[in-house]
Formats: structure tokens, sequence, C-alpha cells
């Protein structure tokens, strides 16, 4: 309990007392950059490979002479969209930008850069942490919608070269029964993680005391904390919404 | 000026500092000696409002640090130069962004006098040659000595130090000592330095105070300091196989 009493205190100090707001604007895109524009990359990989590995297991499963081949598209494009895109994509971004966080912290607490900041009169709390968590918030959406776009076309690359369906199949599948407010719901979900993944992490980050060792204890603590919450999110977010 | 009054800190109910009272003058170099574990750090954390002490109190120039409103503490951390014992340094800047950085965050100052702010500490250091290099460029010496110049860029009132000499050559810890002396003496600020390296204490040390277990054991001036009856300074001085033989 105290751990989140912490947290929440932590949290307070993160959005009171700030600087100028052109010191936060030229940070913020700094970690915009840092946070998303560097995980482009590891997300793409991911969600073309897990949009693929879907069509094809999906396809291996509905061997069945009543159900249409289109359904395989159908199914795919909603297993992406609810949850392969965001809680996928945010659990691969828990392990890359939080441990990233962490450590960047808890190296900064141990080499005493965060007390020089501290000595200033500066609300490092706020100056270090604020625009991760606003670039967390902005980024983890688009990266999550690349991604949903990345699953569908894993799959559609995946289904037709192998020839498990047709790509007019796929094509009708992924437009029918098509639901607006499954893609609201999809961007609401890494919104949440990444408000969650940037401020458990810098939690993490923030309070490592010792050496090295306490900054890499920090780090998978770090991962660990931001893949359970978003798990848990997770599920609080289909309930709630769904 | 800095007053110290009866300054106790104690971590897991370990007394790490007894009541220290201590009073540190403008334009002298004050130095806080001791050995490893004695509280110096502890000390010095407490002055500059990173630890808060158990009881006791901190008075700069008639202000009592941890009595006052967040504003006060706001203006007298801002009166502040603090030299950490690595540095720190921020990695991800040059530096001369990381003697502009308090400049950037703190001032209105355009971009102009910002500029001829930093290339005057950076001279005055030494370093104009290194202001585009990144701290993982420079030496152990070069980043104590940014240290030193992002520490004096606001015109301090109060300049700490905290082990400025340690992992450092003989020749350049006698450099940064030099700087430190001559910085204090020229923009009449209060220096309080932490150290156990003994050529600071008899080159530049004015005023010196010896801590042991968390108490003072020990206040005076450097030509003062090898006649000192105190046992426990006595062998924390002459354990030093040069000064054994300068011994009285």
């Amino acid at each position: 309990m105290s751990v989140i009493g912490k947290y929440f205190i932590f949290l307070g100090t993160i959005f009171s007392r700030g600087e100028k707001l052109s010191v936060y604007w030229r940070r913020l895109m700094e970690e915009c950059v840092g946070i998303g524009v560097s995980s482009v990359f590891i997300v793409a990989i991911v969600s073309t490979f897990i949009g693929a590995v879907s069509c094809i297991q999906t396809a291996y499963n509905l061997v069945s002479p009543i159900i249409p081949v289109s359904t395989v598209a159908l199914i795919v494009r909603d297993m992406s969209i609810l949850e392969l895109a965001p809680t996928i994509t945010c659990i691969v971004l828990a392990g890359k930008v939080g441990s990233n966080i962490a450590s960047e912290l808890g190296t900064m607490r141990i080499t005493e850069q965060v007390d020089a900041l501290e000595v200033m009169g500066i609300n490092s709390a706020a100056y270090l942490v604020l625009p991760k968590v606003i670039a967390a918030m902005l980024t983890f959406p688009m990266l999550v919608i690349f991604a949903g776009f990345l699953n569908i076309f894993g799959g559609y690359l995946a289904g037709t070269l192998t020839g498990v369906i047709s790509e007019r199949d796929y094509l009708e599948g992924i437009r029918d029964s098509f639901v607006p407010y499954n893609i609201f719901f999809m961007c609401v979900k890494p919104f949440v993680f990444g408000f969650l993944i940037a401020t458990i992490s810098s939690y993490k980050g923030f309070f490592t005391q010792g050496g090295a060792l306490e900054v890499g204890k920090a780090s998978t603590g770090a991962v660990t904390s931001s893949c359970i919450s978003v798990l848990i999110a997770d599920y609080l977010l289909a309930q709630l919404l769904l | 000026m800095i007053e110290i009054n009866n300054i106790s800190k104690a971590f897991n109910g370990k007394q790490v500092l007894k009541g220290i009272s201590a009073t540190f003058k403008k334009g002298e170099t004050n130095l806080i000696i001791g050995g490893s574990g004695t509280g110096k750090s502890v000390l010095l954390k407490c002055m500059i409002g990173l630890v808060k002490p158990d009881q006791g109190n901190v008075i700069y120039d008639g202000r009592d640090f941890y009595n006052s409103d967040k504003e006060t503490q706001q203006s007298i951390r801002r009166e502040m130069g603090v030299l950490f014992q690595g540095g720190a340094l921020f990695d991800s800047k040059t530096v001369e962004e990381n003697v502009r950085f308090p400049l950037d965050m703190l001032t209105d100052q355009s971009t102009q006098e910002k500029q001829e702010r930093v290339a005057f500490c950076l001279q005055r250091v030494g370093l104009e040659a290194a202001a585009k290099r990144m701290p993982s460029e420079i030496s152990g010496g070069m980043k104590k000595r940014v240290g030193i110049a992002r520490a004096i860029v606001m015109n301090p009132m109060y300049l700490f130090c905290d082990e400025p000499n340690s992992g450092l050559d003989p020749l350049t810890s006698v450099k940064i000592d030099e700087l430190i002396k001559e910085i204090t003496e020229e923009y009449q600020i209060t220096t309080i330095i932490i150290t156990h390296d003994m050529n600071s204490v008899m080159e530049i040390g004015q005023n010196i105070m010896f801590l042991y277990q968390g108490d003072k054991l020990w206040e005076g001036v450097n030509s003062d300091i090898t006649k000192t009856p105190v046992p426990e300074l006595k062998e924390f001085l002459f354990s030093n196989k040069l000064l054994r033989e300068m011994q009285p």
C-alpha cells in the first residue's frame, strides 16, 4: 500500500510546479522522437508477423464448408483492432520504452544528475517525467493505429502468398460487419496504457538507490509492473467500454 | 555567510550527524574534512536541502532554509552552486549546453547574453575549446571543471563542492583547488568543500572543520591543524607519510 501511496504522491509532483513552457515543448519533442519514432521499426516487425500468423492459424482452424473463407479476414481484422494491435503492441512498448525510461532515470539518479536539478531549484520530477508521459500518451495511439494497419496487411500478405485465402475474399472479409466504435476503443487503450507505462517506469527509475545493479533491477521491475498494469487495465477497459 | 545550528540526522536508527554547529564565512574556503563514512556528504546534503535534518537549522545570510516558505527556499537554492563528486553533468547535453542549462531554465536572458555568459565561464575554467564536446568525450578533471563552470554560471553566493579532487591526479587536483580558491576570493562567495585530500587542507583550507563519527571534533585554521591535540584528527592527518615527517 505504501508503494501505491508513494506512486500517487509522485504523480502529484509530476503535475505540480513546472518550469517555462518553452522548455517543456523542446523536451516533449525530444521525447516524442525517443519514445515514438524510435519504436516504429520494432512495432512494424512485430505487427506484420503477428498479423501473418493470425491469418494462417485462423485459416487452419476454420476448415468448414459452411463458413465462408472471408471469415478468416474478418477475424484477423477484429482480433487486430480489439486486442492484438493495442495490447500486444503496448506490451512490446512496455519492454522497450519502459526499460529505457527506468534505466535512464535510474542512471540519472545514481550519478547525482537528479540532485543537480533539485539544487538548482528545478522540479526534477516534472522536468524529467512529464514530457515522457505526454509523449507516450501522444505517440502510443499513433503506433497502435500503425500496428493495426500492419496486422491486417501482414494477414493479407501471408494469406494471399500461401494461398489460404484469395485477395478478393480477404478484402471482402475485412469490410464485412465493420463496427467503427472498435476503432475508438482501439485508440483509448494505448492512451491509457501509455500513461501507465510511462508513469510506472518513471517511478521505478526515479527512486532507484544504489548502483548499476539497482538500475538493472529498476529496469526489470518497470517492465514487469508495466505489463501487469497493462493487462489489468485492458480487462477493465473491455468491461467498461464494450 | 552560512550558519548551521545543531544539525542531527539518523538513518534507520543509526545516528550519522550528532548536533553539528558551525559558521562558514564569506570570501573564504571552508573545508569539512574527515574519513570515509563520517557524515561529511550527509552534512553537505542537509545544507543544500537534499536531505532534511531530523533537527537543527541552516541559515543563509539570516534566512532559515528549513523554516522558510517554498518561494524563499527556491530563491536560496538559486543562489547556490554545487559541484558534485562525479560532476553530475547531463549526459545528453554538450559541455556548453550543460553550462547554459541553469540560464535556460531559470532566467529570461537573451540567447546572446547566455552565450556570452557561458563563454566567460568556460574561459574561466579553461575549457573554451571543449564547448561542443559531450561529457563522455572529456576526462574526469575536465568534467569537474565543467561542473565548476555550471556552478558559477548563475553568479552564486554560496558554492558547495563535494570531494572536488576525488579520482584526479595530483596536478589536476591542485589546479581544481586553485580554481575554487580564486573563484571564492574573486566573487567573495561562501565556499564549503568536503574533502579528505590533505593537500587541499594545507593549500586552500582557510577554515577547517573535522568530523569524526558524526561529531565535530575540531575546528580552526590550517596553520593550527598540525598542532592539534585531538588524537582522532592526529591519526587522520598523519596517516600520510610526508605529513608524519612534518609532525611537530
